[in-house]
């Protein structure tokens, strides 16, 4: 493999650049007015419980810090939940507790934390540290996703979920992301998450990718990546795409995990999704999203655009 | 309507040529160096005249002596401001005086006169015979403390030359000649009086050389002198403090002849002050400035016009412009990551003033402690504010603790540490902190990396002889730099890093 890839073949193979997205997509099709929605947890999840799009339960909501104490004080009865900042970016902040252990809350990494721990991320988080541009921030408190038994297999220590790439409606590329013992139980693929490209028309997996590199097992559980089919795919597919009319944006990331119980569920919204699920399915974006926006232009019906996306982008017959 | 896309190639494009073509106009008609080519240190020494009228208001004449270079000074250029004061110059044996009228004084006034100087060929003074001055008048008591010390010092000098080093010795030493003390205590408490007046008695032809100590960025200098005494061959010159021999490379010497330097008549608490500026610039250039002046408008309008500090201000102010761009093009086109989008700007800037090497050093230092001490703030759970003012105190702490350790250990340059951003440090150590914890060190590595690199390369572009040379006398082409940065603000392409991270992705499809 060479160091650097020619900028030719790379624009050949029509892999997005940080440059164009910002400008050609973000700029372009996300109206300014329109971030807020995304960029709190707490409308988007709002906003999606008003279209009937199934959210985790919220627990509450801290906005000052005098709320801390009383806060612990509701989350001694829970067995699981996790805190995240409202405004955080890039998964940042996000404290997932799955169990107790007496007086004490383990984390999803199985390291146990006393309630001071629990107070300090929640006291940061109000100050804004871990939020865009540092500003004060909301932590909401919300339920642990039941995961479908199905994808425990594909993810260490953290929920599998589901980023699907959406143009005026019409999904243009999805991946899976599977927590690490690497990533600390967290989803992001560059602190060592392996991304799963995943096949628009059938939800089944179609490369994996940790660290840049091509992997078939999952590195802890040793599933391999080639059996993989994302359940109730259709799903997600009609979640992800209803979100830009919830959102008004054009171009989003949808964060859709599988819950046991009630299926497809919205985790998070994106309005500025990141590059690496390009690297996840060997495969670019610009070519596609072209052809997605032709999908949108032809057709007004959203389950006619993911009936045709789904044609147009299918990888395997 | 024109497409956003080409409305700001177009908009970019003139501003583009604008700066360039306005600059090519400097060079080619106004015979604007292009080049720094031999630079020369031009100082600009700007004096101040301030004064309060009397209680009872009246005519007001201010009279100031203009320089007369020796030793190889030259003045290139002398600009008066004298609001609502009559000015003329006039010549009074042999001396150049600058005289400013009023026929009533009403308020505190400043008069200024600005003069570029440079010194083209530095030689030592030329020998003037002088005759020994005046006696002083003394008490019995004095002359007779006066004496003694005279003898004393004849006694141990072997000549005019080593009886002055012993002079100024004896006077300003830490426990002082027993008669030195005394004529200090009860005739004249200056030194430099005493200092005169003994070589009189001592018949030793002497007398003060005044003129300006040149420091870059001072504003309030004030006139100092140096000793002169003829020893029947040569003129010698010492420092009336530390009797160092010969003229320092950095006294510009106002005036040889002795006398008064500032008259003020119908004023009172008259001072001179002196605000001081060097510039690296080609001599030629400012050479011409002065006929230049008069023949193109555009001149009058340049950085040049402005006064002293301004001028000081701007020179480190138009090199902005160029660090900003090295950000643009090291995040944009490299895609490097940097822990706040400006960050490195300021650090460079900190680095302008504590040169690389030591800056770079202070800086990792700092930054070092800094995490150290605030992962020992991380456990005592504090709200964010506190903390960071907690991290503000210890920084600043730092920097006091680490001047004053080298300092006593005699590394001098460590004292430009106060130029680093202390906020801006603190932020950084906070960040990198929170970064640590959650992305792990790696991560701290790449951004705290990334950052550092990029100071330093915009350092090295905001130091560059050249690039002061054309932001300074060109200041025009921050118009092309704006429209530059114009154009990469439309930049599609990939980022160097992309080439990097998608390097696997070129080959199939």
């Amino acid at each position: 493999m060479k160091l650097l890839a020619s900028p030719a073949t790379l624009r050949r193979s029509g892999i997005l650049g940080m440059n164009e997205r910002n400008i050609g997509l973000i700029g372009k099709f996300n109206p300014r007015c329109n971030f807020p929605l995304v960029d709190d947890k707490v409308k988007t999840k709002l906003a999606a419980q008003e279209l009937g799009i199934h959210v985790p339960e919220l627990y509450g909501v801290v906005e000052y810090q005098f709320e801390v104490k009383d806060v612990i004080r509701r989350l001694e009865p829970l067995e699981s939940f996790v805190i995240k900042p409202s405004q955080g970016s890039g998964g940042k902040g996000i404290l997932v507790i799955t169990g107790r252990e007496g007086e004490n809350y383990v984390k999803s990494s199985g390291a146990v934390v006393d309630e001071s721990h629990i107070r300090r991320h929640l006291s940061n988080v109000l100050a804004g540290l871990h939020s865009l541009g540092g500003r004060n921030d909301k932590a909401m408190v919300e339920a642990l996703i039941d995961f479908d038994p199905y994808l425990a297999n594909y993810s260490y220590e953290g929920v599998p979920d589901v980023r699907v790439i959406v143009l005026k409606g019409v999904p243009v590329m999805a991946m899976m992301r599977c927590a690490t013992h690497a990533s600390d139980g967290k989803a992001n693929l560059h602190q060592g998450a392996v991304g799963v490209g995943l096949d628009i028309a059938s939800g089944r997996a179609v490369s994996a990718v940790q660290h840049g590199s091509l992997c078939l097992r999952h590195p802890d559980t040793g599933a391999t990546f080639e059996a993989l089919e994302i359940p109730h795919w259709e799903q997600v597919l009609a979640l992800a795409a209803s979100c830009v009319e919830m959102t008004g944006m054009d171009y989003i990331g949808a964060d859709v995990v599988l819950d046991r119980q009630f299926g497809a569920t919205l985790l998070e919204l994106n309005a500025r999704p990141g590059l690496s699920i390009q690297v996840a399915n060997q495969s670019g974006l610009r070519h596609r999203l072209a052809i997605a926006n032709d999908i949108a232009e032809s057709t007004d019906d959203p389950e006619e655009k993911i009936a045709l996306a789904r044609e147009a982008f299918a990888v395997r017959s | 309507m024109l497409s956003t896309r080409l409305r700001i190639d177009l908009i970019a494009g003139v501003l583009i040529l604008t700066g360039v073509g306005l600059m090519l106009y400097k060079v080619f008609s106004m015979g604007f160096p292009l080049l720094p080519g031999e630079s020369r240190e031009v100082w600009t020494v700007e004096s101040k005249i301030s004064f309060r009228p009397l209680r009872e208001h009246g005519p007001v004449e201010v009279e100031l002596k203009l320089p007369k270079p020796v030793a190889g000074w030259q003045v290139l250029d002398e600009h008066f401001a004298s609001s609502g004061f009559g000015f003329s110059v006039t010549e009074r044996s042999g001396d150049r005086w600058a005289v400013w009228t009023r026929q009533q004084l009403e308020e505190a006034a400043t008069l200024y006169f600005k003069a570029q100087v440079f010194r083209p060929d530095p030689r030592e003074l030329a020998d003037q015979s002088l005759r020994p001055a005046d006696k002083p008048m003394l008490e019995k008591d004095q002359q007779a403390a006066m004496d003694r010390l005279i003898a004393k010092l004849h006694e141990q000098s072997t000549g005019p030359r080593t009886f002055a080093a012993l002079l100024i010795q004896a006077l300003n030493q830490e426990n002082k000649d027993p008669d030195a003390e005394f004529l200090l205590g009860t005739w004249e408490d200056e030194i430099d009086s005493v200092l005169l007046a003994v070589l009189a008695r001592a018949e030793i032809p002497a007398r003060a050389l005044r003129g300006i100590r040149l420091q870059d960025g001072r504003r309030r200098q004030t006139l100092s002198w140096l000793l002169e005494i003829h020893n029947g061959k040569d003129s010698l010159v010492f420092d009336p403090e530390t009797g160092q021999r010969g003229l320092p490379d950095n006294f510009f010497v106002w005036e040889r002849g002795g006398g008064d330097i500032l008259n003020v008549i119908g004023a009172q608490d008259s001072r001179l002050e002196f605000a001081l500026v060097s510039n690296s610039l080609p001599a030629k250039t400012v050479a011409v400035m002065d006929e230049r002046v008069h023949k193109f408008a555009l001149l009058d309008f340049s950085i040049y016009s402005l006064p002293v500090e301004q001028q000081g201000v701007f020179k480190g102010l138009l090199l902005i412009p160029v660090a900003a761009l090295v950000v643009v093009i090291m995040r944009l086109l490299v895609g490097l990551k940097t822990s706040g989008t400006f960050m490195p700007i300021l650090i460079a800037l900190a680095f302008m003033q504590t040169t690389l090497l030591v800056g770079l050093a202070m800086f990792i230092v700092l930054v070092s402690i800094g995490l150290w001490i605030r992962s020992w703030l991380s456990h005592m759970n504090l709200l964010l504010v506190s903390r960071i003012s907690a991290v503000v105190i210890v920084v600043i702490f730092l920097m006091a603790a680490l001047a004053i350790a080298s300092y006593k250990l005699g590394f001098d340059q460590v004292l430009s540490v106060t130029f680093f951003p202390t906020i801006i440090l603190s932020w950084t150590i906070e960040r990198m902190s929170v970064l640590w914890e959650e992305e792990g060190p790696h991560e701290v590595l790449v951004q705290g990396g990334g950052s550092l690199l990029v100071a330093v390369l915009a350092y090295l572009a905001m130091s560059n002889n050249l690039v002061a040379h054309l932001t300074f006398n060109f200041p025009e082409l921050m118009l092309s730099l704006l429209g530059v940065i114009l154009l990469l603000g439309k930049y599609t392409g990939y980022r160097l890093s992309e080439l990097y991270r998608f390097r696997a992705l070129g080959g199939q499809s």
